[in-house]
């Protein structure tokens, strides 16, 4: 038994622990846990068949940003799990025969021949290729055009994602750039000219009401900054 | 790595010049309508699209040209095939054709669209730009020569269109309907894929032409092949909408606003066409007795289903919904005689159900205005009192889906049959027939509507100029067309001919 082949049993022991785990564990979170446990190891062997950019995305994609994701979203819903499993004998046979449909399918796929499967021995290191300089290479000259086409559906996420759910605030205040440039002195300012009707004396017996309003009083809007309207007046 | 390993000339990029106009054309659009005030932006939006879209059909006929001089509607006849960035993209006579005839009718859903929408406060940035969204995917769909170019067209536009449904956001039928599109529409593109894998793990390749050199060679590995045939021939039957993956069409017709459902029931089916013909009659060539049953399964069905339930229907977007069912029946009646002039009948077929499609629900959106949907065949109550010229252009479109003589749809389903016949499936054609004359009893019922029963809504008929004349052009093409078959149906034969 070589080194690697112990690396292999070791971490294919935890990532087959943690996978029953993921399905039997009774807390969601601790489920959640588990996946990542077992995303992280799986990608410990992919590490091992010299995979090494799959083995990095796995962790910065899935444990890194998927994996958060679902976290918050069971953390966040309050679902009640042990109502979810109700039923799990009644379902077991269906469950069982699209199972038994799928290895099916899995061994069919896998006897090809066109698979070039080999004995399944551990390929040697491959001569001085890097992993992620040849994807990168193949993703932008052969696949090209599907790379592109990614990212244009990308963009149309965005737009449909803004289109369904931005609405607008009707209540939110914004300016109005436009109109505060052509605003005049004359929009803002209101000169009232009025009658001195407020006697000295009764001025006298109200102390309180002390800043004494002008002969001509100023109606001034809200908003209107200070220099305009020291310059209309 | 040597740097000089890459050769770009090889990728052939400016073939795909059409697509890179359209999609530079649509951020310009996205990013310039924000700009625009409101008052102008109707108008701007329609301009600047509807150009747009004449401007890649420029492009498109120029690029099809095999040499510089010449006149135009020569070469078209002779477009060499020319494959580009590493064999993913093609550009063949059937390509050109497919995206000629799609870009026009979604221009023309445009300019229907536009005084429907407007009214519901809908005819924003975000309609166009989804719509042309949709539009370069169609091109991408019809032009691919690969798999995954293929995946990544249909997604583009299966992206948009579920969007495009859910766009009256208030609405809660239109967001049942976005709903229900959107989790059959992701179910039938796993299928798609899933089968998509078998074909490449039977094959080793994803390459449209290299899979059809190993399918029709060696066959290596039978049943899985048919394996994924018959994933991948499920997957295309619930995009087009053929029984039993029909269940989408009626609820999503019926649920999305009309303009949208003008949209969804034109173009698209264009790139369906194209889209099954690449998997199918190209890469699949060598299987054709493995999926011409499942084809026959699906035509049978597709026909019955799709009339009979038809008959009982008082929405008019139901009906055409069930009708659209019962005429994919009859396009993979083409399709599954396996031969080159029987493709070339599906495709005459596909490009004239557009055109007359395009006309009928032209037709209900200048009925509807604000605050009234059109989509009652008793709001056609009457027309011919109402607006003659609008009920005579609704009965050419009428007696076309019935399959009328001197229009065209009589000359599409003539074709397709003799296609069935000559692949030696007598019944099948029999069958049709029957279902057929069952099918022109609620086309003629909409007729009988028009002329002899009174108007219940008096309001006036309103629409922008452009709609109307638009409309009436495309109701006489319909007529036209039928009168001279001959010239789109040449066209369409060397498409398929020359695309081999």
């Amino acid at each position: 038994m070589t080194f690697q082949s112990i690396i292999f049993y070791a971490f294919s022991a935890v990532l087959i622990f943690s996978a029953l785990r993921v399905i039997t564990a009774k807390n969601p979170v601790h489920a959640v846990l588990f996946l990542v446990m077992s995303f992280y190891t799986a990608s410990a062997l992919w590490m091992l068949l010299y995979a090494e950019f799959l083995a990095i995305m796995l962790i910065v994609v899935y444990v890194g940003a998927v994996m958060v994701l679902f976290l918050f979203v069971v953390m966040m819903l309050d679902i009640n799990f042990e109502k979810l499993r109700e039923g799990f004998w009644k379902y077991l046979p269906v469950a069982a025969s699209v199972a038994i449909l799928m290895v099916a399918e899995m061994v069919l796929l896998i006897t090809s021949k066109n698979f070039h499967m080999g004995d399944g021995a551990m390929p040697g290191a491959p001569a001085a290729i890097s992993n992620s300089k040849e994807l990168g290479r193949i993703l932008y000259t052969d696949y090209l055009l599907p790379f592109e086409l990614a990212s244009v559906i990308l963009v149309v996420a965005i737009v449909a994602a803004i289109a369904l759910t931005m609405r607008p605030r009707k209540e939110a205040r914004s300016q109005v750039v436009g109109d505060q440039v052509r605003v005049k002195a004359a929009d803002r300012l209101k000169i009232i000219k009025m009658d001195p009707t407020v006697e000295a004396a009764s001025v006298a017996a109200a102390p309180e009401s002390a800043p004494t309003p002008p002969a001509s009083s100023v109606a001034q809007s809200p908003q209107t900054p200070a220099p305009v309207a020291a310059k209309a007046s | 790595m040597n740097p000089a390993q890459i050769n770009v000339s090889s990728f052939n990029i400016s073939l795909a010049i059409p697509e890179i106009f359209l999609l530079t054309a649509l951020l310009a659009i996205m990013v310039a309508h924000l700009f625009w005030t409101p008052q102008r932006q109707e108008a701007r939006l329609l301009f600047a699209s509807v150009a747009t879209l004449l401007a890649t059909v420029v492009l498109v006929v120029l690029k099809a040209m095999p040499v510089p001089s010449g006149s135009v509607i020569e070469t078209v006849v002779i477009t060499p095939i020319q494959y580009g960035f590493s064999n993913m993209f093609v550009v063949d006579q059937m390509a050109t054709l497919l995206k000629i005839a799609l870009l026009i009718a979604v221009a023309v859903v445009i300019i229907y669209s536009r005084s429907y929408l407007a009214t519901r406060k809908l005819f924003s940035g975000e309609f166009i730009c989804l719509i042309l969204f949709a539009t370069l995917g169609m091109m991408v769909m019809v032009s691919a020569n690969h798999f995954v170019t293929l995946y990544l067209g249909l997604e583009l536009l299966a992206l948009s269109s579920y969007a495009l449904v859910a766009l009256n956001r208030d609405s809660a039928r239109s967001t049942e309907a976005a709903m229900k599109y959107f989790i059959l529409g992701a179910l039938a593109s796993g299928l798609l894929l899933y089968g998509i894998s078998m074909v490449y793990g039977a094959t080793g390749s994803l390459d449209v032409s290299k899979v059809a050199a190993i399918v029709s060679g060696s066959r290596a590995n039978d049943p899985l092949l048919t394996f994924g045939l018959v994933f991948i021939v499920a997957g295309l039957a619930f995009k087009l909408g053929a029984v039993p993956f029909h269940m989408w069409v009626p609820d999503v017709y019926d649920g999305a606003p009309t303009a949208i459902t003008l949209f969804i029931a034109s173009a698209p089916k264009i790139a369906a066409f194209g889209f099954v013909i690449r998997i199918l009659a190209h890469a699949l060539a060598g299987a054709t007795e493995d999926w011409q049953g499942m084809l026959i399964i699906l035509a049978v069905l597709s026909m019955a289903i799709g009339n009979i339930v038809a008959i009982s229907q008082t929405s008019m977007k139901r009906m055409l919904a069930y009708s659209t069912i019962s005429h994919m029946g009859f396009l993979l009646l083409g399709i599954l005689a396996g031969t080159n002039n029987g493709y070339a009948s599906a495709m005459f077929y596909i490009v004239t159900y557009t055109l007359t499609t395009l006309a009928a629900f032209g037709i209900m959106l200048l009925l509807s205005r604000d605050g009234f949907e059109a989509d009652k065949i008793d709001d056609f109550k009457g027309l011919n009192q109402r607006s003659p010229f609008h009920a005579l252009l609704m009965l050419f479109v009428m007696f076309s889906m019935a399959g009328i003589p001197v229009f065209v749809g009589f000359w599409a389903k003539l074709s397709v049959l003799e296609a069935a016949l000559n692949a030696g499936l007598p019944w099948l054609v029999v069958f049709s027939v029957l279902m057929s004359v069952i099918g022109a009893f609620y086309y003629l019922r909409v007729v009988k509507v028009m002329y002899f029963d009174k108007p219940t809504d008096t309001a006036p008929l309103v629409a922008p100029f452009e709609m109307r004349a638009v409309l009436a052009v495309n109701a006489f093409a319909v007529l036209a067309l039928g009168l001279v078959p001959g010239a789109l149906m040449t066209a369409c034969l060397n498409a398929i001919q020359r695309s081999f």
